[in-house]
């Protein structure tokens, strides 16, 4: 359970946005440019608000009345971006397990083979991300932030950088992840992928939060919802 | 056959111990100054920048005479440090480390800080979702992602510390066994009658290091650079 209440000013920009997340997959759907991205990060500690609180699992993560911002690196929030950002110097063995060691979770070989299995990357594991096609890359991403034990899973535009058929590769994997057990935010511009993930869709426009609703709200005739 | 005197020997290894030691000493200073100016703004960051840079424009032997001012027996920071911790620079062979470190440091910080600078800052904030400390990010990210300019400075900095010449001499003087490079030992032979010879074999090791410095900085960058992209 995750609720968000921030404001911050960026440049011109302002996001102003206040909304709950249950369990399961909510979305943050809007147009590009409508401040999704900025929200995922203030909730992921990266960017601090001017103003606000945000609560998750009843843990206080911001709090500007009372001067509470936890760093990102204890907030065990998993992060997948959507240009993946798999370290470049590490094999993707190395990278699946950077989190769990970073949160000195002990090692789980289960649990692991369980992941490398749920996202099929078992033969990519002594490669290095330069030699992952695009749509690979992000599975290890995403293997990567579940290591970590996440309490939550923020996903921004997973297949926004992705071209028509590694979606279709990817987007099944990220169906699999939603019967996992973690929470999940879910970033995207695109209504048709929400329809098939999401369980609650919060609508941004301009920084706003201008709609919630169910996924079965969203038409997918224009893509525009509410 | 090609073969040195003792004293030639005595300087070509006193040149190696003393750029050396003047690398590896400057280089964790180095390293936080590069960070600090690769990913921090505040308030004089210009001014540390200048100062960082100053013994790359100042005539060497204004720098030599800065040290002697403040690091010398009587020097502020000389007369501290050799009642403190018993280190004395004048006329040993630790100032000539001194100094060449000081002369080398704005070539170190400068590579240093152009690789800090090409390392994608979103790495480091991807690092920093999956629980590493800034301490963290900084040594399994941003270190590694960084070696080769590292290197490459290390590089710069041991030859600029080989071919120093101005204020290390000013500072420490040309003490043979102490202080006397192989530039220095050099300028020497090249002063007194029939010394042609041994200046040109000092001449010849010092092209033969300098070339090798780059050879083995080639070869360590090109290792690093290759484990990024995989083979």
């Amino acid at each position: 359970m995750l609720a968000v209440d921030v404001e911050k000013k960026l440049g011109d920009f302002s996001v102003a946005a206040t909304f709950e997340a249950a369990d399961g997959v909510t979305a943050l759907f809007g147009p590009s440019g409508s401040g999704k991205t900025s929200i995922v990060s203030m909730v992921a500690g990266l960017v601090t608000p001017d103003r606000g609180r945000i609560v998750c699992n009843g843990t206080v993560l911001f709090d500007s009345a009372r001067r509470v911002c936890v760093s990102p690196h204890r907030r065990g929030i998993g992060y997948v971006f959507q240009d993946g950002r798999l370290f470049p110097h590490m094999t993707v063995a190395q990278n699946l397990d950077y989190g769990r060691r970073m949160y000195r979770i002990p090692a789980d070989v289960d649990e692991r083979e369980r992941v490398v299995t749920l996202l099929d990357i078992a033969r990519l594991l002594d490669r290095r991300p330069g030699k992952l096609s695009g749509g690979e890359r992000q599975r290890v991403a995403i293997g990567r932030a579940l290591l970590m034990r996440p309490q939550l899973l923020l996903l921004d535009e997973p297949l926004a950088s992705l071209d028509a058929s590694r979606k279709r590769e990817i987007f099944p994997y990220l169906l699999r992840l939603r019967d996992e057990t973690v929470p999940m935010i879910y970033v995207s511009h695109n209504a048709a992928e929400l329809r098939r993930i999401a369980t609650t869709i919060v609508r941004i426009d301009d920084g706003r939060v201008s709609g919630v609703g169910g996924a079965e709200r969203l038409d997918t005739a224009d893509g525009d919802l509410f | 056959m090609f073969s040195l005197t003792p004293d030639e020997w005595t300087a070509v290894v006193l040149s190696l111990r003393i750029a050396v030691v003047a690398t590896v000493v400057a280089l964790p200073f180095a390293v936080a100054i590069a960070w600090v100016l690769a990913r921090k703004n505040f308030w004089g960051k210009a001014l540390l920048d200048g100062i960082v840079h100053l013994p790359l424009v100042l005539p060497p032997v204004v720098t030599g005479y800065l040290l002697l001012i403040w690091f010398g027996r009587r020097g502020v920071i000389g007369a501290f440090l050799a009642d403190t911790f018993g280190i004395v620079f004048s006329f040993r062979w630790t100032g000539a480390a001194l100094a060449c470190g000081v002369m080398g440091f704005p070539l170190l910080v400068r590579a240093i800080r152009l690789s800090f600078e090409a390392v994608d800052a979103k790495l480091e904030d991807a690092a920093w979702t999956l629980g590493a400390n800034r301490l963290l990010v900084f040594a399994t990210v941003t270190l590694p992602l960084a070696l080769p300019g590292v290197i490459a400075g290390m590089v710069l900095c041991f030859a600029k510390a080989l071919g120093e010449f101005g204020a290390t001499i000013t500072f420490v003087s040309n003490i043979p066994g102490e202080t006397q490079t192989i530039s220095a030992a050099i300028y020497t032979y090249t002063q007194i009658p029939n010394a042609d010879a041994a200046a040109a074999r000092l001449v010849m090791v010092a092209i033969v290091i300098s070339l090798a410095a780059l050879v083995v900085s080639e070869w360590l960058a090109r290792r690093a650079g290759t484990r990024f992209h995989g083979e």
